[in-house]
C-alpha cells in the first residue's frame, strides 16, 4: 500500500457511459495526507467531475467507463453501497459550491449535522448533540445552542457555508473535498471561509481536495495544483513552481487572463462632456401593504455619480450593496424613489415610459448571464436589430447594419441567422454587446457582464469593451463585484455597501490608496492579491519600473 | 480559449413539420397513440361510409340482440345497431373535444395576456379564476345545462368554461415569468413597446405549453361529455354520444353488458390514447413542462 | 404569521364572492323566463307566479341579488321547488354517504397512491416507474362510471363478492359499512390514485434532483432515509395541495359514482335535482361545494405555514 490518502488512476467518465462522449479523459491524481491539492480548470474542464466520481455521487447519465479510484487503498469505484456510505462520512466528504441550496431547507441544521453521527457513530443522543454544538463552536458559529435550532434560510451564506463544513469534518475524515466552496460567497466572506479551511486543516490533519477556477484562491491555498483543460489534466505542480514556471501554454494563458489587483492608469480623458450623472438617487423596497407593513430596505441611498464622454466608471460592491439597484434605475427597468438621472440635460428619473422610449437610444444594457439575456427563440440577427426597428430603421439597413456589428464584435456576419444556443457564453456575450451597439448609445451599463463567463474568455470581453470605448467614445457604467476586473478597465471607481456610496474617486486612488476601512477590508480580502499572475512573480519582487501589469500593453 | 474563432454551426432550427413528425415517432406508445386517434378521427368523418347500419333506425323486433355477424356488438334495447351507434358517436365526442380545447385556449390565451401584463386587472382576473375553479367542473357543466337546456352548443359552453381557468393561470405564470427574464428587459431598454414585446418575446413562450394544455383539455372534455349524457344532463337523448348510448344501456346492464361496457371501451381508449399524445408532444417540446403547473 | 392567516381569510372572502355572484347569474341570465325552465312545460301560470314570487325574480336585479345573499348569510337557502321541503334539510339528510364515499375514497388513495410515487421516482425511468405512469394516465383516461360497471360486472356479477348497490350507516357495524362502500370506493379511487401518485412523483423527482438531496448522500445516509426525511418532506406542500382540492372537488366524482351505485347521498340529490330542475337546490349544492373549496384551501395555506420554516418564520 502506497503512502497517498487519495489515488486516482487513469479515471475516464463518459456520457451514457459512451465511449466517444469522454468528459473526463484518462485523469490522475493522487493526494497525500494533510496536503491540499486544487484542481483549476475553466467550465468543462470536468473538475467538478471528478470530485462526484470520487464521492460516489456521479448523476445517472455519467459514468466511469474506466480507472480507479482509491481511498486509503480501498476501491471505490466498485465498493458497495453500503461500504460506500460508510466511506462517505468516515474517510472522505464533500461541500458544495452553494451554501444556499445544500442544506435540506425544511430541516434545523444542528440535527442536519447531528444526522451523520446518527448513523455513523454508536453515540448516545446527548452525547451527538454535544458534540455537534463542539463542532459547530470549532467553525467558529456564533450562538451555537440558538444556531443549532436555526433553519437555513434564517443564516447567511457564509453561515451555511460553515454548517456544511462542520457537517463534513464531524467524523474526521482524512479527505474533504471542497467543489468552488466559497465561488458564490462574497469576496469577504471567502477570505474567512478559505482561512477556516486551512485552520481546520492544520488541527484535523485533513487532506483538502479544493476544486476552483480562480487562480487567486489557487494561490492562496493549494500545496500543489492540478491543471485541467476539457478533462485532461495538463500539468501537476508545486503552487509557487507553477504560478513562477507554468509549463505548459495552457496554464500560461490562464495566469495572464487573470485581471491584475493594480488599477491601470485612467483612459486620457476625450472630451469633458457629462453623458450621465445622477443627483441623489434613492431606491426603497416595501414598506407598504395593507395587512402588514413590509420591511423598507433602502436598496440605493442617495447616489451622486458623473460619467463623461469615453471614461469608465466602475460600481463595486458585495451583493446587497445596491450597485445592481443603481444600474436597473438608471436602465429605468425599475422606477426610482427618488432624486434625478441627468441623461444629457434631461432628467429621465420620472419620465413617463412613453417618453422615455425616444431617449432609450442613448443608454443600453449589457446583462450578466448571456444566456438568458438573449431569446432563445430568435435569431440572434433579430435580436440586434430589435431596437433599430423600433426607431424606424428599415429592416434591410438594419439586418446590414447588424452584420458590421457582428464583425466589430469579432464575429463573422454570416452567423446572422443563428440561434442563442449555437454560440459559447462569451459568444452570446459579444452578441449582447453588438445589440447594444446597434443602438449607437452614448452611456453603456455593464451590469456583472463579465462575471459568467471563464477568466480567459471574460479577459478578452474586457478587452473588447475597452476597444469599443475608444473607437466610439463610450461612457461606461461597469457594475462589479470582481476588483480585479474593475481595476482593469475603470477610469473611476464607486465603492457601495448596502445601499451607501462609501468611497467614489479616480481608480488608482480608490484602490490603490484606499482611505474608508471598508475598501481597506475589501482589497484585503481579494484571493491573491499579492501575486502578479501576468507576469508569474509576486507583486513585491516586481521591478520598480514595471508597476503596469503585462497585459495591459 | 479564442471563442471567437468558431461558431458551432449546430442544427437548423426545426420547422413544425418536423416537430410533428419528432413528436409521433418519439416513442411506440407515441406512435400508437397517433394511429389509434387518427383511426377515431378517420371513422367519425367518414360514419355514413363505414356503419355497417343505420344508427338511429328502429327496429323493434331486434332488442337487445346478443353479438352476430350481423350486429357485431349486439343492439339496444331500441334494436339499434351497438356498433354504428358508436361510430357515430364518435362525432359528438370529437366535436366537443375538439371545440372546447380551442374555446377554451384561445380565451384563456386572451384573459392570460392581458392578467399577465395589466396590474390592477390582474388582481380583479384571478379572484374570478380562483371562484370558477371553486366550482366542480361536473356540478357546474350540469347545472348550465339543466338551466340552458341540451343543444350541442349548450354542452360545449357548459364543458369549456370550467376548464377556461387553468388556461389563464398557465398563460400568465408563463408571461410573468418570462417578464422577469433579461432578454424581455434587454426589449424594454431597447425601447419595443408592451405590444411588441408580448408579441416577439411572450406569445411564442405560450405556444408550447398551450398545445399540451389544449391535448389535455381535449381529452376532458371528451370525458366530461360522457358523464353529463350518462347522468342524462347532456345532448338531447335521441343523438347518438358515446355517454347516450351508455346512459341508455344502463337500466340493460344485467342484460347486455355490452351497451354500456363496449362504449366505455372505445371512450376510454380515445381518451387515453388523446392524453398519451399529450404527453408525447410535452416531453418533445418541453421536458420541464411537469414543472411548470401544467396538470390535468 | 397570524398576519399571513388573517391575509388568507380576508382573500377568501372575494373568491366565494364571486362564487355567489356566478351562481345567481346562471339562472337569471338563462336564456327565457327562469321560473318556466323550472316549472317545466306543464306549468300553470299559477305555479308560475309562485315560482317567481319564491325566488324574487319580479325585482330588479341588483336587489335579487341583495335578497338573495343576505338570506344566503341568514343560512336561508330557501325551498325546494319539487319537495316543498327546506334545501338544507335535504342536503342534511344525504350527507353521510357521501361524507363516507369521500373519506373512504381519499384514505385509500392516499395510502397507495404516496408510495407508489415514491417508488417510481426514485426507479425513474424503470419498470416500475413505466407501471405507475400507465396507472396514472388511465386513471384520467376511463370514465369513473365505466369502472364502476367494470366493477358491478367483476366483483358483483362475476364473483359475487359485493352487493351491486346500496348503502349501509357506520352505526350498522362497520362490516357491513365496508362491504356496501367497498366497490364505489374502488372505483373512485382509481382517479385520485392517478392524481396523488403523478404529483407525488413529479415532485419528488424534481426534489431528488436538489443539491441537498445530494448533501443528505454525500453525507453517506440510508437511501430510505434520504428518501423520507429529506426528500418526501419537501415534497409534501404539492402533494397535500392536491390531496386537499382532489377532497375540494370529489363531489364531481361523487356525483356519477352514487348514481352507479344508488347510494342515497349528496350526488343522487343533485343529479334528481338537475332531472327535475329543481334550482334551488341545485345552487345549495354548488354553494356548498365551493365554500369547502374555498375553507379546504385556506386549511392547505395553513398547512404551509406549518410545514414550511421559510413561510413559518418570516
Amino acid at each position: 500500500m502506497s503512502d497517498q490518502l487519495l489515488e486516482i488512476e487513469n479515471l475516464r467518465i463518459a456520457l451514457d457511459g459512451n465511449p466517444d462522449q469522454q468528459v473526463v479523459k484518462g485523469l490522475n491524481l493522487s493526494i497525500r495526507p494533510g496536503q491540499t491539492t486544487c484542481l483549476v480548470g475553466e467550465s468543462g474542464s470536468g473538475k467538478s467531475l471528478t470530485a462526484l466520481a470520487t464521492m460516489g455521487l456521479l448523476p445517472k447519465v455519467l459514468q466511469t467507463i474506466e480507472g480507479s479510484i482509491k481511498i486509503k487503498g480501498e476501491e471505490v469505484l466498485t465498493a458497495s453501497p453500503g461500504r460506500l456510505r460508510t466511506l462517505r462520512a468516515t474517510a472522505m466528504s464533500m461541500i458544495f459550491q452553494e451554501p444556499m441550496t445544500a442544506l435540506n431547507p425544511v430541516a434545523r441544521v444542528g440535527q442536519q449535522i447531528e444526522e451523520v453521527l446518527e448513523f455513523h457513530s454508536d453515540m448516545s443522543q446527548g452525547a451527538r448533540k454535544k458534540r455537534t454544538l463542539e463542532m459547530m463552536e470549532a467553525v467558529h458559529l456564533p450562538d451555537v445552542e440558538k444556531m443549532y435550532r436555526s433553519f437555513p434560510h434564517q443564516l447567511s451564506g457564509g453561515q451555511r457555508q460553515r454548517i456544511m463544513i462542520a457537517m463534513a469534518l464531524i467524523m474526521r475524515p482524512q479527505l474533504l473535498i471542497a467543489d468552488e466552496p466559497t465561488t458564490a460567497l462574497d469576496v469577504t466572506t471567502q477570505a474567512q471561509i478559505l482561512s477556516l479551511i486551512r485552520e481546520l486543516r492544520e488541527q484535523q490533519g485533513t487532506a483538502v481536495l479544493f476544486i476552483t477556477h480562480d487562480m487567486g484562491v489557487v494561490s492562496e491555498i493549494a500545496d500543489d495544483v492540478t491543471v485541467l483543460k476539457l478533462g485532461e489534466v495538463m500539468e501537476t505542480q508545486q503552487v509557487e513552481q507553477l504560478l513562477r514556471h507554468p509549463q505548459t501554454d495552457y496554464t500560461r494563458d490562464l495566469l495572464r487572463s487573470v485581471p491584475s489587483q493594480v488599477p491601470r492608469p485612467p483612459s486620457p480623458a476625450a472630451s469633458d462632456e457629462v453623458v450621465l450623472r445622477t443627483e441623489d438617487l434613492c431606491k426603497t423596497y416595501g414598506g407598504t401593504g395593507l395587512i402588514r407593513k413590509g420591511r423598507e430596505v433602502r436598496a440605493a441611498q442617495d447616489v451622486n455619480l458623473t460619467l463623461t464622454h469615453g471614461r469608465t466608471l466602475g460600481i463595486v460592491g458585495e451583493s446587497g450593496s445596491g450597485k445592481s439597484t443603481v444600474a436597473r434605475c438608471i436602465m429605468r427597468l425599475i422606477d426610482p424613489t427618488s432624486g434625478k438621472i441627468m441623461v444629457g440635460d434631461e432628467d429621465i428619473a420620472v419620465m413617463k415610459q412613453s417618453d422615455l422610449k425616444a431617449r432609450r437610444k442613448k443608454f443600453q444594457i449589457v446583462f450578466q448571464d448571456p444566456m438568458r439575456s438573449l431569446n432563445p427563440r430568435r435569431e440572434i440577427g433579430e435580436s440586434i436589430i430589435e431596437g433599430p426597428l423600433n426607431f424606424g430603421v428599415s429592416r434591410a439597413e438594419a439586418m446590414e447594419r447588424a452584420r458590421d456589428l457582428l464583425e466589430l464584435v469579432g464575429l463573422p456576419g454570416s452567423a446572422i441567422d443563428r440561434f442563442p444556443h449555437q454560440f459559447s457564453g462569451g459568444q452570446r456575450q459579444r452578441v449582447a454587446i453588438a445589440r447594444a451597439l446597434a443602438m449607437d448609445p452614448d452611456i453603456l451599463v455593464a451590469d456583472e457582464a463579465v462575471s459568467a463567463l471563464d477568466v480567459s474568455v471574460q479577459a478578452q470581453v474586457l478587452d473588447l469593451l475597452a476597444d469599443l470605448q475608444e473607437r466610439f467614445g463610450l461612457g461606461i457604467l461597469f457594475i462589479t463585484h470582481d476588483l480585479g476586473v474593475a481595476a482593469q478597465i475603470c477610469d473611476e471607481v464607486m465603492v457601495m455597501q448596502t445601499g451607501k456610496v462609501i468611497e467614489y474617486g479616480p481608480a488608482g486612488e480608490v484602490l490603490g490608496n484606499p482611505k474608508q476601512d471598508y475598501t481597506k477590508a475589501l482589497i484585503a480580502a481579494a484571493p491573491g492579491r499579492h501575486w502578479d499572475f501576468a507576469n508569474f512573480r509576486p507583486f513585491s519582487e516586481a521591478p520598480a519600473s514595471a508597476a503596469t501589469p503585462a497585459n495591459q500593453s | 480559449m479564442t471563442d471567437q474563432t468558431n461558431t458551432a454551426p449546430g442544427p437548423a432550427h426545426p420547422t413544425a413539420l418536423t416537430k410533428v413528425r419528432e413528436v409521433v415517432f418519439s416513442s411506440p406508445i407515441a406512435l400508437i397513440a397517433t394511429v389509434l386517434v387518427t383511426i377515431i378521427v378517420l371513422a367519425a368523418i367518414f360514419a355514413p361510409v363505414v356503419s355497417p347500419h343505420d344508427p338511429v333506425r328502429l327496429t323493434p323486433s331486434e332488442r337487445l340482440k346478443p353479438p352476430s355477424e350481423l350486429y357485431w356488438l349486439g343492439t339496444d334495447a331500441y334494436g339499434r345497431d351497438l356498433v354504428s351507434r358508436i361510430i357515430y358517436g364518435g362525432r359528438i365526442s370529437l366535436v366537443v373535444g375538439v371545440g372546447a380545447a380551442v374555446f377554451a385556449v384561445l380565451s384563456g390565451l386572451f384573459l392570460g395576456l392581458m392578467a399577465g401584463y395589466i396590474r390592477w386587472l390582474d388582481a380583479v382576473l384571478m379572484r374570478m379564476v380562483d371562484g370558477l375553479m371553486a366550482i366542480p367542473n361536473i356540478l357546474l357543466a350540469i347545472a348550465i345545462v339543466s338551466l340552458w337546456g341540451a343543444g350541442l352548443w349548450t354542452v360545449l359552453i357548459a364543458i369549456t368554461i370550467p376548464e377556461v381557468p387553468r388556461v389563464v393561470r398557465l398563460v400568465r405564470s408563463v408571461v410573468l415569468s418570462a417578464r422577469e427574464e433579461p432578454y424581455v428587459e434587454a426589449a424594454i431598454a431597447a425601447g419595443s413597446s408592451t405590444f411588441l414585446i408580448m408579441r416577439r418575446h411572450l406569445l411564442p413562450n405560450t405556444i408550447a405549453p398551450l398545445i399540451i394544455q389544449g391535448t389535455y383539455i381535449c381529452a376532458s372534455a371528451i370525458l366530461v361529455e360522457a358523464i353529463l349524457s350518462f347522468l342524462g344532463a347532456g345532448i338531447n337523448p335521441e343523438t347518438p354520444s358515446w355517454g347516450n348510448i351508455m346512459a341508455e344501456g344502463r337500466i340493460y346492464f344485467q342484460i347486455n353488458p355490452g351497451i354500456v361496457l363496449w362504449p366505455g371501451l372505445v371512450v376510454s381508449v380515445t381518451i387515453l390514447a388523446i392524453n398519451l399524445l399529450g404527453d408525447a408532444v410535452r416531453d418533445a417540446l418541453d421536458p420541464r413542462m411537469a414543472k411548470r403547473g401544467i396538470d390535468r | 404569521m397570524v398576519g399571513y392567516i388573517i391575509q388568507r381569510i380576508l382573500a377568501a372572502i372575494p373568491v366565494m364572492g364571486f362564487v355567489a355572484l356566478f351562481v345567481f347569474l346562471m339562472l337569471r341570465l338563462t336564456p327565457g323566463d327562469p321560473a318556466a325552465i323550472i316549472a317545466g312545460d306543464t306549468a300553470t301560470p299559477e305555479q308560475l307566479d309562485r315560482i317567481r314570487e319564491a325566488l324574487g325574480l319580479n325585482d330588479p336585479l341588483h336587489i335579487q341579488f341583495i335578497t338573495w345573499i343576505g338570506n344566503l348569510l341568514q343560512g336561508e337557502f330557501g325551498t325546494s321547488v319539487i319537495s316543498g321541503k327546506p334545501v338544507i334539510e335535504l342536503i342534511q339528510a344525504r350527507m353521510e354517504p357521501t361524507i363516507s364515499l369521500a373519506l373512504t375514497t381519499i384514505i385509500l388513495s392516499v395510502l397507495i397512491a404516496v408510495p407508489l410515487g415514491v417508488i417510481a421516482a426514485w426507479k425513474h425511468g424503470t419498470l416500475i416507474d413505466r407501471f405507475v405512469m400507465l396507472i396514472s394516465v388511465l386513471g384520467f383516461s376511463v370514465p369513473v362510471f365505466v369502472i364502476g360497471y367494470l366493477m358491478i360486472s367483476l366483483f358483483s356479477m362475476q364473483l359475487n363478492w359485493f352487493p351491486v348497490q346500496g348503502f349501509r350507516p357506520i352505526g350498522d357495524g362497520l362490516g357491513e359499512f365496508l362491504h356496501r362502500i367497498a366497490l364505489p370506493t374502488f372505483t373512485l379511487t382509481l382517479l385520485y390514485i392517478a392524481l396523488i401518485a403523478r404529483i407525488t412523483r413529479t415532485s419528488m423527482l424534481e426534489i431528488l434532483g436538489d443539491d441537498y438531496i445530494r448533501t443528505a448522500r454525500a453525507k453517506g445516509l440510508p437511501e430510505a432515509r434520504v428518501l423520507m426525511r429529506h426528500a418526501l418532506r419537501n415534497c409534501s406542500v404539492p402533494i397535500i395541495t392536491v390531496i386537499g382540492i382532489g377532497f375540494a372537488l370529489i363531489i364531481s366524482g361523487v356525483v356519477v359514482t352514487e348514481s352507479v351505485f344508488n347510494l342515497p347521498g349528496l350526488g343522487r340529490l343533485t343529479v334528481d335535482a338537475v332531472l327535475a330542475r329543481d334550482y334551488p337546490v341545485i345552487q345549495a349544492v354548488i354553494l356548498l361545494a365551493s365554500l369547502i373549496y374555498v375553507v379546504v384551501n385556506l386549511l392547505i395555506d395553513i398547512a404551509y405555514v406549518l410545514l414550511d420554516p421559510r413561510i413559518r418564520y418570516s
